[in-house]
């Protein structure tokens, strides 16, 4: 079953009644737990509760009742995500042992789509990484290489989805954070539309950045699992009423007279000369198959690095100063109130949370709003104005994800050094813009991933590209060495 | 040379009011004042991992029509703000707020103080949300072992109205702020039950010497839930600023706390432990466009306020202070004008609502919103005095009577046959056996002695059980003793 093709694959097996849905999420748990202690993707799995679930899907079948298109599909999610009653930790330790009385907008439309919800994925603390090594917990391995890390902060969505433990997994994306993951990973991860997808329940880093998305091992996967999660929710105000469509609408393989613009500020200094070159491997692929290829700028590129690390701290300061050691999660034990609140903090909080709620805190503290939050926000609106100015002439952007593939776990031990990796990422995020990461091939072993970007709610022409690309290239077939040697 | 010679007090009020909605502003939870401690709660007003706030539109709704009261410019473009600080009631560590751009600016309230007019400013009005409420398991929260905290006020709406400090004395400033919150009652904006915490009181004040111009370092003193607590509290922070003053001291710019116990202000903190709120703009609330079309629908929808009800009494024949009286609260303001509706004498009226209705629910502990007499009927029962049916005398029975069984005055008087006796062939009867009895009484008054008519008066009450009409018995006596 781990080679499974796709969710449509399980879907009609378990129509055609060749495997019972108590079957297949048990292959699926199996397989968990021959990899998962070499991945280490999961924080909890929910075998138990899964099996239940599984076994009411199964009385529909028999009932003779219709199944939706992800109905008994098993599937996880990224730990900042609320699950009612199961663990919620954001991969802190300031979380540990956090039930949720609650379930997230997502949690619900999977539930209501009839999912089977396989446990929590591992994650960068609180999102804040991009390796996954930033886990209050234990790092994840990537699935190609098991001494690598698997991007991050969604690391535990992109590998566990990569070593195909689940079929589909939600992560969730602030600066890059699903995308990046997805490329490391050899996954298809899309970023869609600020406001497409409902924020109720998602445990806030940067509350104007992040949104939820799905990782899956193909196009065709990552639309149908869209469709069950997009949509306007009244308990998000920041949730777009808009019309949603059928986003498997969009796969036809034919990208004839697409115009794709390739930004000049994301083929610079810094760009690894092999990614580069499967990058532009990539684009011939699409000149091949008809589409118009140009050359253009955004010009403020350079600025969306520091604007986002003004922005995203000054946000995650703010929201996670509710974490106190009060009311959930961790507490430290002290002799009064304010050591309570200090080593509980001291304690629960890794590093790298720490760095950037002090950065937070410097940049809105009084006297330098204006210098910094201020003029952070003023960049985001050039950065807008570029990418509304392109789309004026593209239909899609097209960019590496990442400026270089997987590097080993440990590696980067400078900070800023891991932030370079989310330079064509966060862009996108400062302009609420949809973008998408699929495998476009490979550099000594290891997948590299192209960015694809398009216009606000335009999901469907980001799919349209994806597809026609996927259908013409193989390497979403490929699967990490690791599954060889399980199988 | 006493302080009121020497100083002059400046003063700024911010008032918080609850507003009257029956959900709190960012959730579905009930408003409730009272329910059994965190039962009013959810997620989201518990500030929960993940939670988002959605904004309730009748906060909206009501911030605008208390700008629109307050004479307040509305904002086109609002937008909310998150003001961070630790806090043990707020479970975000940060409030949700507006900074600076408030959904109301500029009004004034104009109050007449010693009989002349004064305007007090208002800076702004901003929506916010309430915190929670410590439950301190002691005497006091420095001997209390533990605390608890009651969520079910977090999230409750606030309207901040900040004014002017354009406050010259403790009357102004008392007359400000009951003029404030008759508004907002009137206009439905809150409840207004200051004993239930629902307005509370920051109050700026600061001294400087008569006749200079720069304004002295100022105190300010939190959370005043009364009228009475501010006038002590101005009392005091007014004297002990000027003997330090007196004394070379220098005022020091802090937040006090008044201990209502003692009689006296305490300092909190000083300027120098000031929090730095690190505003920003709320990102998970979108930015308030406000259209003319919605600003213009409330402002139609604005009930007559107590200036305005004033003058029209006054117009009706009330004195400026019987309209006072009755405009002071919107209950009985209300009770007066539905039973001025049903009859046209506003000064009877006023006489029976002010003394023998208010009376009676008073000693009973209720008001005029509850009163078991309505104004139907307390107009009918007027009506019927007017018609000289019953005597006012007998009206205070009917009123009682109404108020007991309430039961329409009509059918108490019929029942109880309170009818009263105009007939005049019928009293001539009865006055002609009473001066028959009464032939001492009779010569007494002949040999001039004015109050034996009275008792004479009296005897024919007596006889008709209170029915006799006083003026026709009055007359009848006049005429016969004159014979």
């Amino acid at each position: 079953m781990t080679m499974f093709k796709s969710l449509e694959e399980l879907h009609n097996r378990l129509v055609k009644k060749e495997i019972s849905c108590v079957e297949l999420t048990r292959s699926f748990i199996d397989h968990i737990d021959s990899v998962d202690s070499q991945v280490k993707a999961f924080l909890t799995v929910t075998a138990d509760s899964a099996l239940i679930k599984a076994a009411e899907v199964d009385k529909k079948i028999a009932g003779g009742e219709s199944l939706g298109p992800l109905e008994g599909l098993p599937m996880a999610m990224k730990d900042n995500m609320c699950t009612e009653g199961i663990p919620t930790t954001c991969g802190s330790r300031i979380l540990e042992n956090f039930n949720p009385p609650y379930d997230a907008a997502v949690t619900e439309r999977l539930k209501a789509a009839g999912a089977v919800l396989l446990g929590k994925l591992n994650m960068d603390e609180f999102a804040m990484g991009s390796s996954t090594e930033n886990s209050g917990y234990h790092p994840t391995a990537n699935p190609w290489d098991l001494e690598s890390v698997p991007g991050g902060s969604s690391g535990g969505s992109a590998a566990c989805v990569a070593a195909r433990e689940v079929p589909f997994a939600l992560g969730s994306d602030t600066g890059g954070s699903i995308r990046q993951p997805a490329a490391f990973c050899g996954v298809v991860g899309l970023k869609p539309t600020y406001g497409a997808v409902s924020r109720y329940g998602l445990v806030a880093f940067a509350s104007s950045l992040d949104q939820i998305g799905p990782l899956t091992t193909n196009v065709r996967d990552n639309a149908l699992v869209l469709n069950a999660i997009a949509g306007h929710d009244p308990k998000d105000s920041t949730s777009v009423p808009f019309v949603k469509p059928d986003y498997t609408q969009f796969l036809e393989n034919n990208v004839k007279g697409l115009k794709i613009g390739i930004p000049d500020e994301y083929f610079a200094s810094g760009l690894n000369s092999d990614v580069a070159e499967v990058i532009q491997k990539a684009i011939r692929t699409f000149e091949s198959l008809g589409a118009e290829i140009e050359r253009c700028s955004l010009p403020h590129t350079e600025f969306a690095m520091p604007a986002y690390y003004i922005i995203a701290p000054a946000e995650c300061s703010s929201n996670l100063a509710r974490y106190d050691g009060v009311r959930y999660g961790y507490r430290a034990e002290a002799d009064d109130m304010i050591e309570m609140f200090k080593k509980t903090r001291e304690k629960g909080f890794g590093q790298e949370v720490k760095r950037r709620i002090m950065l937070g805190t410097y940049a809105l503290s009084s006297g330098y709003y204006d210098a910094y939050y201020l003029k952070a926000q003023k960049v985001r609106t050039l950065i807008k104005q570029d990418f509304d100015r392109a789309f004026e002439k593209y239909d899609v952007l097209l960019s590496p994800t990442a400026p270089t593939t997987a590097y080993k776990i440990g590696e980067k031990s400078d900070p800023l050094a891991m932030y370079m990796g989310d330079v064509y990422t966060i862009p996108v995020n400062l302009a609420g813009l949809p973008a998408i990461s699929v495998p476009a091939g490979f550099v000594d072993g290891m997948p590299v991933g192209m960015q694809l970007i398009s216009k606000h709610f335009e999901e469907g022409t980001l799919y349209k590209a994806a597809y026609a690309f996927e259908q013409n290239t193989a390497y979403h077939h490929q699967a990490p060495a690791l599954l060889k040697e399980v199988r | 040379m006493s302080f009121i010679d020497k100083y002059e007090m400046v003063c700024g009020v911010e008032t918080h009011v609850e507003m009257a909605t029956k959900t709190k502003i960012f959730c579905g939870c009930s408003t409730e004042f009272g329910g059994e401690q965190n039962t009013h709660v959810c997620p989201v007003c518990l500030g929960l991992p993940g939670v988002l706030p959605v904004l309730n539109k009748e906060v909206v709704n009501l911030a605008i029509k208390a700008g629109l009261a307050l004479n307040c410019e509305i904002a086109e473009f609002s937008k909310f703000d998150r003001k961070n600080y630790f806090y043990p009631d707020l479970t975000k560590n940060y409030q949700t707020s507006q900074y600076d751009l408030p959904i109301c600016k500029n009004g004034w309230l104009d109050v007449m103080v010693n009989e002349t007019n004064k305007r007090i400013g208002i800076t702004r009005a901003h929506m916010e949300e309430d915190a929670g409420k410590l439950v301190h398991n002691g005497e006091t929260i420095m001997t209390s072992s533990s605390s608890g905290v009651d969520y079910n006020r977090t999230g409750v709406p606030l309207l901040e109205i900040v004014s002017e400090p354009d406050m010259r004395s403790i009357d102004e400033v008392l007359a400000y702020l009951e003029q404030l919150v008759q508004i907002m009652d009137y206009a439905g904006i809150s409840d207004c039950k200051l004993e239930q915490g629902s307005v509370r009181f920051d109050i700026n004040v600061s001294l400087r010497l008569k006749g200079t111009e720069p304004f002295g370092t100022r105190t300010e003193t939190k959370n005043l839930n009364s009228f009475s607590s501010v006038r002590r509290c101005l009392e005091y922070e007014t004297d002990r600023q000027a003997e330090a003053l007196d004394d070379g001291e220098k005022i020091i710019q802090e937040t006090r706390t008044w201990d209502e116990g003692r009689g006296m202000t305490l300092s909190l903190r000083s300027k120098e432990e000031a929090h730095d709120y690190r505003y920003f703009p709320e990102p998970d609330l979108m930015p308030l466009v406000i259209d003319r079309d919605w600003v213009e629908g409330i402002r139609a929808s604005l009930p007559e306020l107590p200036a305005a009800k004033k003058a029209r009494l006054q117009s009706r024949g009330l004195s400026e202070y019987d309209a006072g009286v009755i405009t002071a609260s919107k209950a009985m303001a209300v009770f007066f004008d539905q039973a001025l509706a049903k009859i046209d004498d506003a000064k009877l009226l006023a006489n029976w609502v002010m003394g023998d209705l208010s009376g009676l629910l008073k000693t009973n502990g209720r008001s005029f919103e509850d009163s078991p007499v309505s104004p139907e009927q307390l107009a009918g029962m007027l009506t019927l005095i007017k018609k000289g049916d019953i005597s006012g005398k007998i009206g205070k029975n009917v009123l009682e009577e109404i108020y007991n069984t309430g039961k329409d005055p009509e059918t108490i008087i019929k029942e109880k046959g309170l009818v009263q006796i105009s007939d005049e062939g019928e009293l001539e009867i009865i006055v002609g056996g009473i001066l028959a009895a009464n032939e001492k009484s009779v010569a007494d008054y002949q040999a001039g002695k004015e109050s034996a008519l009275g008792f004479l008066v009296g005897q024919v009450m007596k006889a008709t059980k209170g029915q006799a009409n006083p003026g026709l018995v009055n007359k009848l006596l006049k005429e016969k003793l004159v014979q």
